[in-house]
């Protein structure tokens, strides 16, 4: 109540905050990656993308590792079970988390998620995120690594349009290399000189998970990430 | 179109804030948001009338602070120019994004009886 005159008109009070407004997102993402942790699992937030080949270099990767680690994989998808099949057919566990009309994956769907798993029979846990370069970028998840997928014929100025998904990147994957000769004078350090002026420590992996070309560096760097593996 | 999600963790809090003070109603917030957040403060606006009916910010003004993408050299202090490569030029080390990534609540002001 104003005290001044008696007026009767409600007093407005300043209450500081200076919280972040995502914290109870972080809140939960932190709690995965607690439990990553405590089984020794890598966890890796895959975005990038519709049509980036997400799906694609995943089934090359599970297949590659097969026999030295156990991966297994969470997709995000709107509205079907297709990339989960694919991932399952490539041989390795897999579940699909709908979004619905959501366009990126936040750590309570994540952790809802990793109750269907025992992640003590896993090494390393994908989280293929929503296709899409904006929404999924500011939403921790708990993963220890983040991972863009950029396939060559998006163009390399995408890095320049959609900073904060590099930015917050440890590797990226220029995916689809096979098409470069197709593409009409693009080449790899184009995307390179992009990735420089969004990345303070650019990382980038040309593949084709066609051809398995550059499959063999990604994969030795994938392992080395994981000290114990 | 993120931001809808965004304004829906903002209107949780601020709720629960709210209560805590038992406050009838909300006079204004404010929120700061970095240039290079991934956050369109158009859109959040936008998102925020939308989803503000019928909840105790109805009446509250949103304030949306903006503040500076700064990448600055870890090692030499040099900040760097707009659109740079993300090295230093002097040292070579990888720069340091000093601000522009905020999205934070910063003060719910309220109407408390």
């Amino acid at each position: 109540m104003c005290q001044d005159c008696g007026c009767g008109d409600p007093e407005i009070v300043p209450v500081e905050v200076h919280e972040r407004l995502l914290s109870g997102n972080d809140r939960v993402a932190r709690h995965n990656r607690e439990h990553f942790a405590a089984h020794n699992v890598l966890a890796i937030n895959l975005m990038g993308s519709p049509g980036s080949g997400k799906t694609a270099i995943l089934e090359a990767t599970a297949r590659a590792l097969a026999s030295r680690h156990r991966l297994g994989a969470v997709s995000g998808d709107l509205a079907t079970d297709r990339d989960a099949q694919r991932l399952r057919a490539a041989g390795i566990p897999a579940a699909t988390i709908t979004t619905g009309s959501a366009c990126h994956l936040d750590a309570e769907m994540v952790h809802h998620a990793l109750h269907d798993f025992a992640l003590d029979s896993l090494d390393i846990f994908v989280i293929e995120n929503v296709g899409n370069l904006v929404c999924p970028a500011i939403y921790d998840l708990g993963q220890a690594l983040n991972i863009v997928a950029l396939s060559v014929t998006e163009g390399e100025d995408k890095p320049l349009k959609y900073p904060v998904m590099f930015r917050n990147a440890q590797a990226v994957l220029l995916t689809k290399i096979d098409l470069l000769p197709h593409l009409g004078g693009v080449n790899l350090q184009m995307f390179n000189a992009a990735l420089a002026r969004v990345m303070p420590e650019p990382r980038a992996f040309p593949v084709s998970a066609l051809t398995g070309e550059g499959m063999d560096r990604w994969l030795e760097w994938l392992a080395a990430s994981r000290p114990r593996l | 179109m993120h931001e809808y999600s965004i304004v829906s963790a903002l209107l949780e809090r601020v709720g629960a804030e709210a209560r805590a003070h038992n406050a009838t109603a909300v006079y204004r917030l404010t929120v700061r948001i970095g240039d290079a957040a991934g956050i369109e403060p158009e859109l959040l606006s936008k998102a925020y009338e939308h989803f503000r009916a019928g909840t105790i910010c109805a009446r509250a003004e949103l304030c949306v602070e903006r503040v500076a993408e700064r990448w600055v050299c870890p090692v030499c202090g040099r900040t760097l120019e707009r659109g740079a490569v993300l090295s230093c030029e002097g040292c070579g080390m990888p720069a340091r994004l000093m601000s522009g990534d905020e999205i934070i609540l910063e003060r719910i002001e309220m109407e408390v009886p």
